[in-house]
């Protein structure tokens, strides 16, 4: 299970161990941990929530992308799920791939299409008060009711 | 009969995480239109939505026993 959610600690090097290969010659990892202040906001901590078995097909599918475009790559992503304090690790990404620049490049790619496909929302709990995040001023809108194709496929 | 699903500040502005509708043969967008009115809710232009845990548009036909989860901008990582 190369792409997981779940609601305990996320145990960083077992992801990696994931994508360890022989014909590997560099592994990178994405860390997203829990930000104390935002924007001079201090918060809390956070909650995550997910919808949790598309979050895992959409995980997949990002991971067919990235064979696609690097198909030497082996890639793992577990991104926990509840509350989460600061500095707790949300998600981990190891990429795989016989040459670096391919890591790096796959698994920034990999981290900027979770953020646009995967169901997880995450709601700041500040001193006073909380807010779920993600589209409060309205900048993003889905006027046919889903991402554009470009938004899925890019 | 529809199952949709809600999650995130919809969830808190519906007050359940799921409701079922008798409907089908209608779309995506009349449901998001009932759903709407039903629920006083206005935001629901900025909310996809996924068929079955499929992304789908607006125009999408829904069938008995689909499962619709109304999917607000997302905001993992």
């Amino acid at each position: 299970m190369n792409y997981e959610i779940t609601r305990n600690a996320i145990d960083i090097q077992e992801v990696i161990d994931k994508v360890i290969s022989r014909n590997a010659g560099a592994v990178t990892t994405f860390i997203g941990t829990v930000r104390e202040m935002t924007y001079g906001k201090k918060t809390l901590y956070l909650y995550y929530e997910a919808y949790e078995t598309m979050a895992v097909k959409k995980l997949e599918g990002i991971g067919r992308e990235i064979k696609e475009r690097w198909p030497e790559s082996i890639t793992a992503i577990t991104h926990r799920v509840g509350k989460l304090e600061i500095t707790d690790t949300a998600v981990v990404i190891a990429i795989s791939t016989p040459h670096r620049n391919d890591a790096y490049e796959a698994n920034r790619y990999a981290i900027e299409r979770i953020k646009e496909i995967v169901p997880i929302w995450k709601k700041e709990i500040w001193e006073d008060g909380e807010e779920w995040i993600g589209n409060q001023k309205e900048t993003v809108a889905y006027p046919k009711g889903k991402p554009e194709e470009k938004e899925i496929y890019d | 009969m529809i199952k949709v699903l809600f999650f995130a500040h919809l969830k808190d502005s519906i007050g359940a995480d799921s409701i079922t509708l008798q409907m089908s043969g209608e779309s995506i967008s009349s449901l998001k239109k009932a759903i709407s009115e039903q629920y006083k809710v206005d935001s629901l232009h900025t909310v996809m939505a996924a068929v079955n845990e499929e992304f789908a548009d607006e125009s999408t036909i829904l069938a008995d026993g689909d499962i619709v989860a109304l999917i607000p901008p997302v905001s993992g990582g």
